[in-house]
C-alpha cells in the first residue's frame, strides 16, 4: 500500500508537470504579443509595458515557467489582466458553484441509476429491462451540452416550469457566507432562497447527471446479474425468504461494491462535464469562467483555471483508486 | 442486445450440412439480424448521402440572406411559436435564421463537417493507435513504458479541456488557417483519441504474442515485422474495429462541442466552399434564438442526436457480432 501510494504520487507529479508545461506552452504559442492582444491595438505603450511586466513577458521563457510553477506551488495562480483580480481568490469564490452543481448531479445519478439497474436485473429480458438499457445506451452517447439545450427548451422555454440558467433570479437578495447557495440559505433560515436555488439547480444537475446515471445503471445491472447467479442467493430463496429481502439485503449488498467504484470514477467526468453544463446554463462556476476567459483572452485565468481543474481531476482519480482498495480488499495494488 | 438468441438458433442438422463460414461472414450474419445496428447503419448511410450530395439536395443557398424573412417558423406552423407575426413559408421547410438563411439547407451542409470528422481523424487514430500499440505490446520494455505513462497522462486530463486549450492557442496561427481550420481540428482530436486504440491494441497484442503459432513463426525465422503484420494484426482486428466504432461518435461530439463553444472550424464565406457551417455552431446560434425560432436549435440538435445514435447502435451491434462473449458488457 505504502509503495503503491508513493508510486502513484510520483506519477501524479509527472502528470501535473506535463499539464503545466502544456498549459504554459500553449498559451505562449498564441501568435502576437499577448499584451497587445489583450489590450487591443490602440492601447498606450505604457499600458502594454505594464501588462508585459505583470505577465513576466520581459523575462526569458524558462524563467517565466519557473516563476509560474513557483507561484502555483504557493497557491498563487496569477492575476487576471482585465479585471485585476487574483485568480486563486476568484477560483475559491466560484468553485462552490461548480461543486454544488456536481454534487446535485451525483445525487440524481445515484438515486436514479442504482434502482434502475436493480429493476433491470431483477426483471431481466423484460420490456422494462430492454427499454431502460436502450435509455442507458442513449444516455451515455448524448453529449452533456446537447441534453442541457434540450432541457432548457422543454422546461424553460416551452413549459416555463423552471429557470433556464444562473444560480438565482436576477433580483434575489443573497448574502454569501460559503458561496454554497443551498447551504447558506439553510444557515440563514431563508427557505424561499433555498427553494429558488433548488429550482435553478434542477435542470443543470439533470443534464450533468444523465451520463453518470446511465453508466451507474448499466454497472448496477451487470453486477446484480452476476450476484443473482450465486449459490447463496439460491440458498436464501430455498430458506423461504421473501424475494424482496433476497434482492435488497442479500444480493444488493454484494453487488454494490463495483457500483461504488463507478460512482467514484464519475467525479472526473462530472468535472469536465461541468465546463459545458455551466456554459449552457450560464452557471457562474469555474468552467463558465474559463470559457469566458478564453473569449476575453485573459491568459492568466486560462492558465490558472486549467491547472486548477487538472489538479482536482488527478487528485480525485488517485483518491478513488485508493478508496477502491479500502472498500474491496480483493483488489491488489502493484 | 435484441439479437441475443440469434446465434444459437440453428438446428443441429443445419450446423452439420452448412459449409464453414469465415469470422467476417458469420459476423455479418449476426450483425444483419440486429435491428438496432441496422437502424444505426441506415442513419449513418443517410447522413453520408446528405453530406456528399448536399448541394443537389439543399433547396436554397445556405448562405443566402433573405432580407425581411428573418426568424420564419417552420413551414408547418401556421402562426409563430412565440409572439412574432411571422408565418411559416413552405419554401423554407425548417424556417429561417435571424438574417433569413434557410435552416434546412444549412442543416444539410452542416452534415459534411460531422461526416468528415467521422472519417479522417478516425483513420489517423486507427493507424497510429495500431502502430504504436502493436510495437509497445510486442517489444515491451522502454517503448511500452513510455506509451503507458503517456496514456496515464492523457487519461488523467479532461480531454475537452485539452481541445479547448489547443484550439484556442493555435486558431490564429497559420496552422489554424489550413482548410478552414479543419487540419488543426483533426490534429487536436487525433492527438487525444489515438491513445484509446493504442491501449486496446497493446493489450490484445500481449495476449496473442504468447500463442503457439507466434512461437512457431518465430522458430522458423520469421522477422518481427512479419510476425506483427501477418500473425498478430489479423488476430486482433475485432477489438480494433470495435474500439474504432465507438471512437467515431466521440469525435463527432467533440467537434460539435468545439463548434458550440465558438472554437470549431471557420466556416467558408461562399457556398462554393465545402464547409459552410457545422451543427455545433448552428446549436450556438440556435440557443441565442431559442425564443424567436426554436427550430434553429432543434434541427441541429436532432441531427446530432440521430448521427450519434446511429454510430452508437451500429458500434454496439458490431461488438455483439464480432465478439459474442462481450455481449451486453460495458
Amino acid at each position: 500500500m505504502g509503495r503503491y501510494l508513493v508510486k502513484r504520487s510520483v506519477t501524479l507529479l509527472f502528470v501535473l508537470l506535463g499539464v503545466s508545461l502544456l498549459v504554459f506552452g500553449f498559451v505562449r504559442l498564441i501568435p502576437g504579443d499577448p499584451a497587445v492582444v489583450m489590450l487591443g491595438e490602440r492601447a498606450t505603450p505604457e499600458n502594454i509595458a505594464r501588462v508585459r511586466t505583470q505577465l513576466g513577458l520581459d523575462k526569458p521563457i524558462y524563467e517565466q515557467y519557473l516563476i509560474f510553477i513557483a507561484n502555483a506551488l504557493r497557491g498563487d495562480l496569477g492575476t487576471s489582466v482585465l479585471r485585476q483580480e487574483p485568480v486563486t481568490q476568484e477560483v475559491i469564490r466560484r468553485f462552490p458553484a461548480t461543486i454544488e452543481l456536481a454534487f446535485g448531479a451525483m445525487i440524481i445519478a445515484t438515486l436514479l441509476g442504482v434502482p434502475l439497474g436493480i429493476l433491470s436485473a431483477v426483471k431481466r429480458n423484460s420490456w422494462f429491462d430492454a427499454s431502460s438499457m436502450v435509455f442507458a445506451l442513449t444516455g451515455v452517447s448524448m453529449p452533456v451540452f446537447w441534453l442541457g439545450l434540450m432541457l432548457i427548451f422543454l422546461f424553460a422555454v416551452m413549459l416555463h416550469w423552471l429557470p433556464s440558467g444562473a444560480r438565482l433570479d436576477a433580483n434575489a437578495q443573497y448574502e454569501p457566507i460559503t458561496n454554497f447557495i443551498l447551504l447558506d440559505s439553510l444557515l440563514q433560515g431563508n427557505l424561499t432562497l433555498f427553494a429558488q436555488g433548488l429550482r435553478h439547480l434542477i435542470l443543470p444537475a439533470i443534464a450533468l447527471a444523465t451520463i453518470p446515471m446511465a453508466i451507474i445503471a448499466r454497472m448496477t445491472r451487470s453486477s446484480m446479474l452476476e450476484v443473482l447467479n450465486q449459490d447463496y442467493i439460491r440458498t436464501a430463496r430455498a430458506k423461504g425468504l421473501r424475494e424482496r429481502k433476497v434482492i435488497l439485503s442479500h444480493a444488493l449488498r454484494n453487488a454494490l461494491l463495483p457500483v461504488i467504484t463507478v460512482v467514484g470514477l464519475q467525479v472526473g467526468i462530472l468535472l469536465s462535464g461541468a465546463i459545458l453544463t455551466e456554459t449552457v446554463f450560464s452557471w457562474p462556476g469555474i468552467g463558465r469562467w474559463l470559457v469566458d476567459a478564453i473569449y476575453a483572452r485573459d491568459y492568466p485565468i486560462i492558465q490558472g483555471v486549467t491547472l486548477f481543474i487538472a489538479i482536482i481531476f488527478v487528485v480525485i482519480n488517485l483518491v478513488v483508486d485508493v478508496l477502491y482498495t479500502v472498500v474491496d480488499p480483493r483488489v491488489r495494488l502493484e | 442486445m435484441a439479437s441475443a438468441a440469434v446465434a444459437g438458433g440453428r438446428s443441429v442438422n443445419q450446423a452439420i450440412t452448412k459449409p464453414p463460414q469465415s469470422l467476417w461472414v458469420d459476423a455479418w450474419h449476426r450483425l444483419s439480424r440486429n435491428k438496432a445496428a441496422m437502424f444505426g447503419l441506415a442513419l449513418i448511410l443517410l447522413f453520408f448521402f446528405l453530406a456528399i450530395f448536399g448541394p443537389m439536395l439543399a433547396p436554397h443557398d445556405p448562405l443566402k440572406i433573405n432580407s425581411g424573412k428573418g426568424f420564419l417558423p417552420p413551414a408547418w406552423m401556421p402562426a409563430a411559436w412565440v409572439s412574432t407575426n411571422n408565418v411559416g413559408d413552405p419554401q423554407f421547410f425548417l424556417g429561417t435564421d435571424s438574417i433569413g438563411r434557410d435552416v434546412f439547407s444549412r442543416l444539410i451542409y452542416g452534415a459534411r463537417v460531422s461526416m468528415v470528422v467521422a472519417i479522417i481523424p478516425t483513420i489517423f487514430i486507427t493507424f497510429f493507435g495500431i502502430l504504436i500499440g502493436i510495437v509497445a505490446g510486442f517489444f515491451g520494455g522502454t517503448a511500452d513504458n513510455l506509451l503507458m505513462r503517456f496514456t496515464d497522462i492523457v487519461y488523467s486530463f479532461p480531454d475537452i479541456l485539452f481541445f479547448v486549450v489547443v484550439m484556442f492557442a493555435l486558431r490564429d496561427t497559420p496552422i489554424g488557417d489550413w482548410g478552414n481550420g479543419l487540419i488543426l481540428l483533426f490534429g487536436a482530436l487525433a492527438l487525444v483519441n489515438w491513445v484509446g486504440v493504442a491501449r486496446v491494441v497493446r493489450g490484445s497484442t500481449l495476449s496473442i504474442k504468447e500463442k503457439e503459432f507466434v512461437e512457431a513463426a518465430r522458430s522458423i525465422g520469421t522477422s518481427d515485422r512479419n510476425i506483427m503484420q501477418k500473425h498478430i494484426l489479423p488476430n486482433i482486428l475485432s477489438p480494433i474495429i470495435i474500439i474504432t466504432a465507438f471512437a467515431v461518435p466521440r469525435l463527432i461530439i467533440a467537434e460539435a462541442v468545439l463548434g458550440y463553444l465558438g472554437l470549431g472550424l471557420r466556416p467558408g464565406t461562399s457556398s462554393k466552399e465545402f464547409f459552410v457551417t457545422s451543427w455545433g455552431s448552428m446549436l450556438l446560434e440556435g440557443q441565442t434564438a431559442i425564443n424567436a425560432q426554436p427550430w434553429m436549435l432543434l434541427a441541429p440538435a436532432i441531427a446530432v442526436a440521430l448521427v450519434v445514435m446511429g454510430f452508437t447502435f451500429f458500434g454496439d451491434g458490431l461488438r455483439d457480432a464480432l465478439d459474442p462473449r462481450m455481449r451486453g458488457a460495458g
